[in-house]
């Protein structure tokens, strides 16, 4: 066996060794640490002889280093003749419990306590079983930093005293909001690069859709969970399309619909209606938006109403500058151009994007559309300079040189 | 990302065995099929019946001809699938260990292409 087969076995089953000896030893940290022992031991000997069972032979490595380290730690003295006394033995393992704490490994690496960068890359260490190296490469970060941000996150989850367990049923809706917003942080890093020269990394996105596949399986009663799944499913479904074969951005209305992925809508359309089932939240409802999108044969025969009243609603569940900006592009297919600048303009009184090149990108559009074609191509330029991916900054660019 | 099919692939043996305590293997799959949807790898799973309920259409001819199952003298049969969206080949592979089979049946893992690997001048006009 290679490096690639550890790396296989290692992504299957990351979490749940990483859960359990949470659960055995108390301590996250020292866990974490005991399975990254583990994986290299199996790196320098799986390709000398294969264990006949890669899974078990990683779980009791793991467990016996993590062992080895309570050992080295003489003030738990007492928990280490705890160990000691069952040092080998197979736990029966309960389905169910190794679920929970799949659950609970979750929510402590997307805890509150935590930077935004140290829950993302702690998500996909630990639950998704990436190296640091497939993170750093992943956002485009030095291996020195991703490796640098866990052990920080370990380090400020001991010192808060974050317990492993499921959050208390008041703080559980809170804490799932940010468990999701994490895997959406990471989905949009693949959907929409925010720096680098190519629009989309699908292999980062899909890192999101299968953590949230997971989270779906382990709390299907969750419709936002859902709701992130199929906005997730829906939003990559467009993704052979969006971009040219020299990797330009595809704008909707130009996109070959016959290379959206069909199979990737129909997921999206199921997990959407199990996310209906209470009303829809605020990813419930950005998924009904890119579900009307994926079930329109062209941007004409689109149900623009309906995506405008979409808006309208996710505008008053979370309420966004950016959320107002999309509904403006809706009213203008629906309404016409004239009312959608209203909308932009009042974004730009109030201040309300400062710095974004979405604004004057939406702007510079809808002026195009009016004929004011001098105020667009300032537009476009501004938007340029603001943005950040070289493969939009040129379509900006394209565009504001054709206006003359 | 790759998707892989695994295909499973029995023989008169096999078939026979896994029949011999269909609960035990019901159950068995059940248990891998929820496994995989945790693992957040599974999109879809079939199994298929008896080949004497399908039938065969040939295009060896002019016209197709149709003719009731098995297909041909093949000694391992279709007997289902599970399709997979994973990170690596190896990985497929490591879940194909895993599938409860029946002694004697095969695995054959073949990948499905995604839509964004078919070139963009391919597409049949409208």
């Amino acid at each position: 066996m290679g490096t690639a087969d550890v790396e296989a076995v290692w992504r299957i089953e990351s979490a749940r060794i990483v859960a359990a000896l949470t659960r055995f030893t108390g301590d996250f940290g020292l866990a974490e640490d005991a399975a990254q022992e583990a994986v290299a031991e199996a790196l320098v000997s799986w390709p000398l002889g294969s264990p006949a069972n890669p899974a078990g032979w990683l779980m009791a490595t793991a467990r016996r280093r993590a062992i080895d380290a309570i050992r080295r730690r003489t003030a738990l003295k007492d928990r280490y003749a705890l160990l000691a006394a069952d040092p080998a033995v197979e736990e029966e393992v309960d389905p169910d419990r190794i679920d929970d704490d799949v659950l609970a490994l979750m929510f402590i690496s997307c805890h509150p306590v935590l930077s935004p960068e140290a829950r993302v890359a702690l998500t996909l260490r630990v639950v998704g079983g990436l190296s640091s190296k497939e993170i750093a490469r992943a956002f485009l970060l030095p291996v020195p930093v991703v490796q640098a941000r866990i052990t920080r996150a370990k380090k400020t989850i001991a010192a808060a005293g974050v317990p492993f367990e499921l959050p208390p049923a008041g703080e559980r809706r809170g804490r799932l909001g940010g468990v999701l917003s994490v895997l959406y942080v990471i989905f949009t890093e693949g959907s929409t690069a925010t720096s680098g020269d190519r629009l989309l990394r699908p292999d980062v996105a899909y890192e999101a859709i299968r953590l949230a596949r997971t989270l779906a399986a382990l709390l299907p009663d969750e419709p936002e969970v859902h709701g992130l799944l199929a906005l997730c499913e829906l939003t990559a479904a467009r993704f052979p399309a969006r971009t040219g074969p020299d990797g330009s951005p595809v704008l909707l209305e130009d996109q070959d619909r016959l290379r959206w992925d069909f199979s990737a809508i129909r997921r999206g359309l199921a997990a959407l209606a199990k996310a209906s089932t209470r009303g829809l939240g605020p990813y419930g409802l950005q998924a009904a938006i890119a579900a009307a999108h994926a079930s329109a044969p062209s941007v004409e025969a689109t149900d623009w109403d309906r995506i405008v009243v979409l808006y309208e609603v996710l505008g008053r569940v979370a309420p966004s500058p950016v959320v107002e900006l999309n509904r403006a592009v809706a009213v203008a297919m629906a309404s016409g151009p004239a009312q959608a600048l209203a909308i932009v303009d009042e974004l730009i009184a109030l201040d309300r994007l400062p710095g974004s090149h979405l604004l004057p990108t939406v702007r510079g559009e809808l002026l195009t559309r009016l004929g004011r074609r001098p105020e667009a191509r300032a537009e476009l330029e501004l938007a340029a300079r603001l943005c950040a991916n070289q493969r939009e900054r040129s379509v900006l660019l394209r565009k504001a040189a054709a206006l003359g | 990302m790759p998707k892989y099919m695994l295909i499973m692939r029995g023989t008169d043996e096999s078939n026979a065995a896994m029949m011999a305590s269909i609960e035990e293997g019901i159950a068995r799959t059940r248990l891998f099929i929820e496994e995989m949807m945790k693992a957040g790898v599974l999109l879809g799973a079939e199994g298929l019946d008896d080949p004497g309920l399908g039938a065969v259409v040939d295009f060896s001819g002019e016209a197709p001809v149709v003719t009731d199952g098995p297909y041909g003298e093949t000694k391992e049969l279709f007997g289902g699938f599970f399709l997979l969206e994973v990170s690596s080949k190896q990985e497929a592979v490591e879940w194909a260990k895993r599938v409860p089979a029946a002694p004697g049946s095969k695995i054959e893992i073949r990948r499905v292409p995604g839509e964004d690997e078919v070139p963009q001048d391919s597409t049949v006009q409208r």
